[in-house]
Formats: C-alpha cells, sequence, structure tokens
C-alpha cells in the first residue's frame, strides 16, 4: 500500500521547469531513495512534499488524503516530518530542549503555558528514548552551536524523528560529515525501526545501495527510472545520465 | 521511568526554577515599600516602565518580533482607565485595570496579523504607523480625551474599595508593585513552559519551527496579544496612579524609551525590563538634577556608548549574571536532595 503519493507534481520558477509531472508512490515500510544529478530537482520535490513550497500543478496524497493545501505544521502532525540538507537547527536551544520541544508539540502541550517543559513524564520519557537512540547524550546539554557537525546532523534526523513520523523524509542526511562521524551517522539510519517509511535524498551512492529498496532517479526535474536497485544499477539510460557520471568521477 | 529519563526530567525543569538572585532580587523590591518611602513617586514610574518593558521583552526577548509601536496598547488602556474612572463606568481600579488590559489585548490581536509578514524592518514600521494614527485620533477627537490638554477630572477610587490613593504615592506604590509582581509571576511561568520554549524556537529558526509541526503564526498572535494585555496594564496604572492621561502615552517617544531600556538591561530573561527600568529612571533623575534642562544629552551618550560596546560584550555579561545565578540556584538545588536522603548513594552509574 502507498502511505505518500504524488500525482502529476509540478513546480514552475518563471520559465525554469524544476519539477515536471512528477507521480511517485512510496510504499509502507520502504527504504525509498531518491537520486539524480544536481540540479535535478530533489530538494523541490521534498520542499513540495513538505509544503515549504506550493506546486504549480499536482496533488499530494497521504495515507490517501490531499494534503496539497495543508501548511506545513498540519503535515507534520498527520505524520510525515523531514531533515535538511543544510542543517536548520536552533542553535541557541541545547538539544535537550530541541528535541523536548518536538515531543511536547506532538504531545498536543505546545499551547501549555503554565507548566514547566518536562513536567509532563511522557515527555521525559520519549526524550530519554531520542537521546539515547541518536547517541546524543553526552552533548545533551551543551548549546547546539557549539556541537560537533557530526552531532548536529544527528540532532537534524532526531528532531524529525521526535515528530514521531509515519514518513521519515531525509534530504542528505551524510552530507558533509568528516568520515571519522560517518559511521555512527549511517548506523544510526541504518537502525530506523522498520515501520518508520523513509523516503532518502542523498548522492553517496555506497549509502543509496546499502539502504534503499527502492530507487527513483529524477533527471531535470522529471521521474526517469523507478525501480528495484538493481533495475536501477543495471539500467543503461541511467548509467548514462547518472550512474556513469559517478562511476567515471 | 529509567534514569536517564529521571534525569532529563529534573534538567527540563530546572530552567524554571527560582534561584536565590531572584528571590532576593523580590525581597528588596518589596522592602523598598517600607525603606524607601520618600522615593514611591519615582519608584512608581519605575515598576510601571518595568512593567512596561516585561511586555516588550516577552515579544522581542523570547518571539523576535521588533517593535517601535508599544506604545500603542499603553495609551489605548491608558485613555480607557481614565474614561472609565472620570464617567464613573467602573468604580473599582482592579476591576477597571484588568479591562483596560483586556481592550489592549483585543487591539494586540487584531493588529497582531499585520507583523506576521515581512522582515524587522517592515514590523517597526507597521507598529510604528498603528501607533502614529492612534495618537493622531486621540488628539482629532478631543471631545472625548481632552486632546492636548490630556483626560482632566479623572478621579480613581479606593483600591478594592479600601486603600485611597495619596498624594506622596505610597498606595499608588504598593499597587503597582504587586501588579507587577503578579504580572511577572504569568510571564514568568509562560516562558518557561512548553509554549514558551516554541518562542524561543520560533525566534531562533521559524523554518524548523514549522517542520516539528509548530504553527509559526498562531503561536506569534498569541504572544503578540498578551504582550499587548501587559503594556495596557502598564499603561492604566499610570493613568490610575497620576489620575490624568495626556497625548504622550501614546507618543513615538514612549516606544523608543522602551526599547532603551531593554538595551540597557537586555532581552531575553525577564529581569532586562525590570534591571533597566530602574537604570533608566534614576538615571534620568540623578542626570536631570544635575542638568536639568539637557539630561537627553547624556542618556543619548549612553545609548552610543551601549551600541558601541557592542551587543555581545552586553550578551557576555548578561551570560555571567545568569551563569552566577545559576549557580546559586543549582547550590539550593543540591542541598534539598542531600538533607532528604543523607548517605543514600547517588544513582546507577
Amino acid at each position: 500500500m502507498a502511505i505518500l503519493e504524488t500525482i502529476g507534481l509540478a513546480k514552475r520558477f518563471g520559465g525554469i521547469v524544476a519539477a515536471a509531472d512528477v507521480t511517485l508512490a512510496i510504499q509502507q515500510g520502504a527504504r525509498h531513495a531518491l537520486i539524480g544529478p544536481n540540479g535535478a530537482g530533489k530538494t523541490t520535490v521534498i520542499n513540495l512534499l513538505t509544503g515549504v513550497l506550493r506546486p504549480t500543478a499536482g496533488r499530494i496524497l497521504l495515507h490517501g488524503r490531499d494534503i496539497t493545501a495543508l501548511d506545513r505544521y498540519q503535515r507534520v502532525r498527520l505524520g510525515m516530518a523531514r531533515t535538511f540538507q543544510i542543517n536548520a537547527l536552533f542553535l541557541d536551544l541545547t538539544p535537550l530542549e530541541a528535541i523536548a520541544l518536538a515531543v511536547s508539540e506532538r504531545l498536543g502541550l505546545g499551547t501549555d503555558w503554565w507548566r514547566l517543559v518536562g513536567s509532563k513524564g511522557a515527555v521525559a520519557d520519549e526524550v530519554a528514548e531520542i537521546v539515547e537512540r541518536f547517541h546524543l547524550a553526552d552533548v545533551m546539554e551543551a548549546r547546539t552551536a557549539t556541537l560537533p557537525y557530526g552531532k548536529q546532523r544527528l540532532l537534524e534526523i532526531a528532531l524529525a524523528f521526535a515528530c514521531r513520523p509515519r514518513v521519515l523524509l531525509l534530504d542528505e542526511p551524510a552530507a558533509g560529515v568528516p568520515e571519522a562521524e560517518r559511521h555512527e551517522l549511517l548506523a544510526t539510519i541504518a537502525a530506523l525501526p522498520a515501520d518508520v517509511t523513509v523516503l532518502l535524498i542523498e548522492h553517496d551512492m555506497d549509502l543509496v545501495f546499502s539502504f534503499a529498496d527502492r530507487i527513483s532517479v529524477l533527471v531535470n526535474g522529471a521521474l526517469f527510472v523507478d525501480g528495484t536497485p538493481e533495475d536501477v544499477a543495471r539500467d543503461p539510460r541511467v548509467k548514462a545520465v547518472y550512474l556513469g557520471e559517478e562511476l567515471d568521477a | 521511568m529509567t534514569p536517564l529519563a529521571a534525569d532529563i526530567g529534573q534538567k527540563l525543569k530546572r530552567r524554571g526554577r527560582w534561584s536565590a538572585l531572584e528571590i532576593a532580587f523580590w525581597i528588596v523590591a518589596f522592602a523598598s515599600i517600607w525603606l524607601l518611602p520618600q522615593k514611591h513617586l519615582i519608584l512608581t514610574e519605575t515598576a510601571i516602565l518595568a512593567l512596561f518593558a516585561l511586555s516588550l521583552d516577552l515579544i522581542l526577548g523570547y518571539a523576535g518580533i521588533i517593535s517601535l509601536g508599544q506604545a500603542a496598547f499603553f495609551g489605548t488602556a491608558g485613555y480607557f482607565a481614565g474614561l472609565v474612572a472620570k464617567h464613573g463606568i467602573i468604580d473599582e481600579p482592579v476591576l477597571a485595570l484588568i479591562c483596560s488590559g483586556l481592550v489592549a489585548a483585543a487591539l494586540g490581536f487584531i493588529t497582531s496579523f499585520l507583523v506576521l509578514r515581512g522582515s524587522d524592518l517592515t514590523r517597526l514600521m507597521v507598529t510604528l504607523g498603528v501607533s502614529l494614527m492612534l495618537g493622531e485620533l486621540a488628539n482629532r477627537y478631543s471631545d472625548i480625551t481632552g486632546g492636548a490638554d490630556g483626560l482632566q477630572g479623572v478621579t480613581v477610587a479606593p483600591v478594592l474599595g479600601r486603600f485611597e490613593f495619596d498624594m506622596f504615592g505610597h498606595t499608588g506604590y504598593t499597587y503597582c508593585l504587586i501588579v507587577l509582581f503578579v504580572c511577572f509571576l504569568i510571564a514568568r511561568r509562560l516562558v518557561y513552559s512548553p509554549f514558551g520554549l516554541s518562542l524561543r524556537a520560533i525566534k531562533g529558526n521559524a523554518l524548523r519551527s514549522g517542520a516539528v509541526g509548530i504553527p509559526v503564526n498562531a503561536r506569534l498572535v498569541a504572544i503578540y496579544t498578551v504582550s499587548a494585555f501587559f503594556a495596557g496594564i502598564a499603561g492604566a496604572l499610570l493613568t490610575q496612579t497620576t489620575a490624568f492621561c495626556s497625548l504622550d502615552v501614546l507618543s513615538l517617544e514612549r516606544s523608543a524609551d522602551l526599547l532603551l531600556v531593554l538595551i540597557i538591561g537586555g532581552t531575553g530573561y525577564l529581569y532586562g525590563g525590570l534591571i533597566g527600568a530602574v537604570i533608566y529612571k534614576f538615571m534620568q533623575d540623578w542626570i536631570a538634577t544635575l542638568t536639568p534642562q539637557y539630561w537627553q544629552f547624556w542618556i543619548g551618550l549612553l545609548l552610543v556608548a551601549i551600541v558601541l560596546v557592542g551587543r555581545d560584550r552586553m550578551a557576555a555579561w548578561h551570560q555571567a549574571a545568569r551563569a552566577a545565578l545559576g549557580r546559586l540556584g543549582a547550590r539550593t538545588i543540591k542541598w534539598r536532595p542531600a538533607l532528604g536522603a543523607a548517605g543514600a548513594a547517588p544513582g546507577g552509574r
């Protein structure tokens, strides 16, 4: 069953076509990768899915429900969360506060203006679980701005995960992470719960082929090939436009 | 509950604990009722300015909304409090005060939609524009407001029907200080709550706030309305304690002075407005006795000096002060479990 679908999704900026007629189905529980050369429109698709951009045409369905017109926060509440290619963190908050914030919002406590943050036991329990899962316990009280880059990338995913999404969109989660911190990050991504559907955008082909069970290739804003990793790896057209370029490099 | 979860619960709540320095601050503030009776008139003005600055800190220091129009709420509520007292519509000051605050809050709610969009500069202009319009409306409808002569003939009934206002400002100061304290308590609860945390998040990164499920615009409308309420309470207090209200309650200077107070005191930790108001008022008083005519020269010099010293260095001082505050607080926290569980082994790891 498809948990997230796009039907004829398109986005034009003036004369530039950033996404053209993208029809995509992400299956429940999938590990779906969206790849493509630079400028293919991958981040545009994520921005359309999450409501940062409004599509020029087309529809987006989450659990069969049309969410095309919904606000960003409403999509989060319906179970779709994302990470950002370039860190978008709360630099003045500690990881503890940032995660507690996301958890409190999900539990509907965001309008609670009378009790202290964390006075509900459920919040502390969940924050603890997330802090452990994302290996942030040792830095949880440091200002986010002072965290090593690898930890910031982990927090980037932790914040999205704290929204308890059923669909998690990861926008180049490993981009720019130094080799020494890379293993922890990749292991954490691999260990995401199986019931969370993941849509991964990534340039790193090792990560894509070790992680994904389905791959969609985007070229010039249009869906080019959609299939299993084996299909995609074998497809001569993909090799020509994308993998070839990667392999030659 | 795992030990980590229990620990995290404690750490999250710790920020909202009262520190020794805070308690000392309020003890000193209330002690001034008995210790400085001859200063009650200026202290009344200080308490009102502090509450007014607190209202701006809520939107500027926590939600990141810069405003040059806080006087709109101050003045509107000020005139409302004056008119209901003059015409005997609401005879009890506390009730009139709350109603004035609500009127300001209603105005804040309506105008909040104007500040949702746009950059800091847009917000400065929009908020300034709203207060300018209200100022001219008050000027134009002088049959109601008294225009340039001010609202005359306001008589304020005794507080709660018992405590009469006196010419030395004793009742007025006690009344203002209690109102300031109550408003501060509410603001303090608010900023350490999940709601307050979401405001800090929006100030830091509005894009990400939406991406973790925060309805950004609704939160900004809410805090702008609350801020207008507090500003309105401050304006009504001024009218009630002076039994007078004039056009300058809506002036640009009043809003600009407020920013100055927050620049002196610092934003985003609630005490900035209070400390800033004390420094500003007493410095104004002191300089005015030295050079009655030209006191604004020195205020201007101070402003330039503060800005040149730089926000960063100011922030570093505040950070140091806050750290000292935190250490004192932490010490008092450590005592309590130590007293309760003397000898018990410290948990787990």
